[in-house]
């Protein structure tokens, strides 16, 4: 399960294409006169209708995507440049750009109110997977369309019995000599009936746990596939469950070793968590809502006293929250410990969970509308935003396990 | 932490061997003479001996530059310095003297102050304080304690209370009301006090750290005009700015004593065994030690970014402060008091340090403003 957040956090290792190719002298003059090139192609093409929309409109769904002609040209545009995967190679997509000037396109963008269009779960979990664990054919096959976002990727990992405790998934794979033969049910696969892949982890020995899993790549237009939305407590249909009744799958679509694909899950796991902890730094901020709402006292407070002070309190944590994606993300860049994820996560989704709860309290009745005129768009969009993020510290990994993690990664704190 | 450079890694690592050392916990230990409800303790409360040996390695004069001194490495080196003396609760008045007071000098004083304090305060024969507070809370929008205009320059009349390091300083940068706050001045002057001037008496008060904080009583002080700190009836500025560099300095002890209080933790966790299992396996609470840790990387995000903001100038300096030290109290607040009950019985017992890290970051909390001091001076800066 995977959603989209603007502003990369980049762990060390994600772009093994490139390392420190950029040290040599002069690189803060080029940088300087790459970020010009930049700035004046984005004014050439980028088109300004776009300008501060929400991408996850076009991220999460595919129709509003091929409905909207300035998304299309954009999305054109991006890929031609391969400035969507500007770390990757040339030949699969990408600009061959280094770290440093990835960041210069990144903060330009966020500067003019524009998104990379082909950010996806391509781009964020399988690219970087197949980039370290994939074959040549592998990635030639695949990573040329995702750094053009021509198709979907959805991640086919949770089952019915296997949710936090990942790695008892029992979806059936058998080798049938030519080809894989793969039965079961994966769910929460997050825009599967809009993606044209999966990729997947399939029981390949049923006398191990962790030892028996591997990584598979499925096309979804397989015979034998079947995508159904599932409604959420946001009335989204993101999500859907997946039956797979015996499809047949190339056998050249297995990602690294038989059996080993429990590894390369770990690893791409990281890759999510990463990118769940990001954060839009243009979040709606909460003061003037609760002067609007709640009103201002003689010396410019929110009236409320008590509701204030709970509002102040996450507000604080917030900023501080801020403060560490940028530390981490200093950190990173100079190859610091990178242990840290899922703390973040912990911290980014009860940060956000308890803001959402709050932007509601604020706006009292005005915030509990479901739809229509008797309500205001800004809480309507409070109310959804509220019940979506109940997901925050499900998916990716559950607040529970990611502290199950920290504890014994970070903190190394014993089994028994 | 933060990315350092190659002369601030040497640094850090210098004060981590040193405090491990020369400056183990047995150190605040020795100044205690709690054990058994004994007697009030006696000296200055805090180890001038050892405050002479980070002198001479320079840590005393970070925030002091070069020409009266110092090595102006700036705020965020002496930050980290702070954050690991404070690990082992190094009784040291490096925040009043090699920040606050080096501070107070750098940004205020004349030359004539300057040559006569800086280098001293740099070397560590001089340790200077701030005397601010007046009552059981910090309330520098308060300020009560008069400084009156005379023939020969000033007379100050008053008390200022729980002056931290107040016994062993050699001087104090006082705060007083010199004129009614009006639209154009905020009435406030500092000053500089020699500790042994006429009119200046201090008593001292027995503080559940071992450390010695002073009342001082000043009684028709006699104060010549180069006495006086900066502007006349506009000190509230400058005062700001020293508070800005409390406020982050303490939090950057906070910080430290927070951290080592939760590794403490969790050694024991991982050696103390109930059950026939080592408690550190137990969910329960390693769930409470992941969020712990993750309360430890808010904060020094939060600290950092204040120190760093101190010394670019940055516009934010002020919100950050008070970010810095609202999360740095939360943080310690919570983590001493796990680290009592993580601990359980022997936590209770003097014997052991969890008393010694919790009474610390209780005093440390209430210096420089507690949680909802900060929070109300975030809120206000930032339009709540």
């Amino acid at each position: 399960m995977g959603r989209m957040f603007t502003l990369p956090l980049r762990l060390p290792n994600t772009d093994a294409t490139h390392k420190n190719e950029h040290k040599h002298l002069g690189g803060a003059m080029d940088d300087q006169q790459f970020r010009q090139e930049v700035r004046a192609w984005l004014s050439a093409h980028f088109p300004s209708a776009l300008a501060g929309v929400n991408p996850l409109i076009f991220q999460g769904d595919a129709r509003a995507a091929a409905a909207s002609t300035d998304f299309q040209t954009w999305r054109q545009a991006m890929a031609d440049k391969g400035w969507g995967t500007p770390t990757w190679a040339k030949r699969y997509g990408g600009a061959e750009l280094p770290e440093a000037q990835a960041q210069i396109i990144a903060q330009e963008l966020a500067a003019i109110g524009a998104f990379n269009p082909i950010r996806s779960y391509g781009t964020m979990m399988l690219g970087p997977t197949l980039l370290e664990f994939g074959t040549e054919e592998q990635r030639l096959e695949h990573l040329p369309k995702i750094s053009r976002h021509e198709l979907r990727w959805c991640q086919g990992f949770s089952e019915p019995g296997a949710g936090s405790d990942l790695a008892s998934l029992q979806m059936k794979c058998v080798d049938k000599g030519d080809h894989w033969l793969v039965s079961g049910q994966k769910i929460w696969t997050s825009g599967a009936d809009q993606a044209g892949w999966c990729f997947a982890l399939v029981r390949t020995d049923t006398s191990v746990k962790h030892n028996g899993i591997s990584f598979l790549l499925i096309d979804m237009a397989s015979p034998g596939v079947e995508a159904r939305p599932i409604v959420l407590i946001s009335g989204s249909t993101h999500f859907c469950e997946v039956f797979f009744n015996d499809v047949k799958v190339p056998k050249g679509n297995l990602v690294g070793q038989l059996n080993k694909g429990w590894t390369i899950a770990k690893r791409l796991l990281q890759f999510e968590r990463a990118s769940l902890s990001e954060v839009k730094t243009d979040v709606v901020p909460l003061a003037p809502i609760a002067h609007a709402m709640l009103g201002t006292d003689p010396e410019g407070r929110i009236a409320d006293p008590l509701l204030r002070g709970r509002i102040l309190h996450n507000a604080m944590r917030h900023a501080a929250y801020l403060q560490t994606v940028r530390r981490l993300s200093e950190e990173a860049r100079h190859g610091g410990p990178n242990n840290g994820v899922s703390t973040l996560k912990n911290l980014w989704s009860g940060i956000v969970q308890r803001r959402a709860e709050l932007m509601i309290e604020v706006q009292g009745f005005d915030g509990l509308g479901w739809s229509g005129e008797g309500y205001s768009k800004d809480g309507l969009e409070a109310t959804r935003a509220l019940l979506h993020s109940k997901a925050f510290s499900i998916y990716g990994g559950s607040y529970e396990i990611q502290n199950n993690i920290t504890a014994k990664r970070s903190l190394g704190l014993p089994d028994r | 932490m933060a990315v350092l450079n190659d002369e601030q890694i040497m640094l850090k690592d210098m004060v981590t061997g040193w405090a491990r050392e020369r400056m183990p916990v047995t150190q605040i230990r020795s100044l205690y003479d709690h054990g058994g409800g004994g007697k009030q303790g006696e000296g200055p409360g805090f180890d001038r001996a050892a405050y002479g040996e980070i002198a001479q390695m320079g840590w005393t004069g970070i925030c002091v530059p070069e020409a009266y001194g110092g090595s102006d490495f700036g705020s965020f080196s002496l930050g980290f310095v702070l954050e690991e003396l404070a690990r082992t609760l190094a009784p040291l008045p490096l925040l009043s003297s090699g920040m606050i007071a080096a501070s107070a000098l750098v940004l205020g004083g004349t030359e004539a102050q300057k040559v006569l304090w800086l280098p001293a305060l740099a070397d560590g024969s001089a340790v200077g304080t701030l005397a601010l507070e007046e009552g059981a809370h910090h309330a520098p929008d308060t300020i009560a304690m008069t400084a009156t205009q005379t023939a020969e320059g000033w007379r100050l009349d008053g008390l200022k209370r729980f002056v931290a390091d107040g016994m062993g300083a050699d001087l104090f940068i006082v705060a007083a009301r010199s004129a009614p706050a009006s639209d154009t001045a905020d009435g406030i002057t500092l000053f500089l006090v020699p500790a042994e001037t006429a009119g200046l008496t201090r008593e001292a008060l027995d503080q559940i750290d071992a450390r010695r904080p002073a009342d001082l009583r000043f009684d028709g002080m006699v104060l010549d005009a180069r006495a006086v700190l900066g502007e006349v009836h506009q000190g509230g500025r400058l005062l700001t700015a020293l508070l800005d560099r409390a406020y982050a300095g303490q939090a950057a002890e906070l910080l430290g004593l927070a951290e080592q209080a939760l590794e403490t933790t969790l050694e024991y966790l991982k050696t103390r065994v109930q059950f026939g299992q080592l408690i550190g396996s137990f969910q329960a609470l390693q769930h409470r030690a992941a969020e712990m840790f993750g309360e430890v990387q808010l904060t020094r995000s939060a600290v950092e970014a204040a120190l760093t903001a101190i010394d670019t100038g940055d516009a934010e300096t002020s919100s950050l402060a008070s970010l810095a030290k609202a999360m740095a109290n939360e943080t310690a607040h919570r983590i001493s008091c796990e680290m009592v009950q993580l601990h359980g019985g022997i936590g209770m017992t003097h014997e052991h340090d969890a008393g010694l890290y919790l009474k610390r970051a209780r005093v440390a909390e209430q210096s420089y403003g507690n949680l909802s001091f900060h929070q109300e001076r975030w809120a206000r800066l930032n339009g709540y």
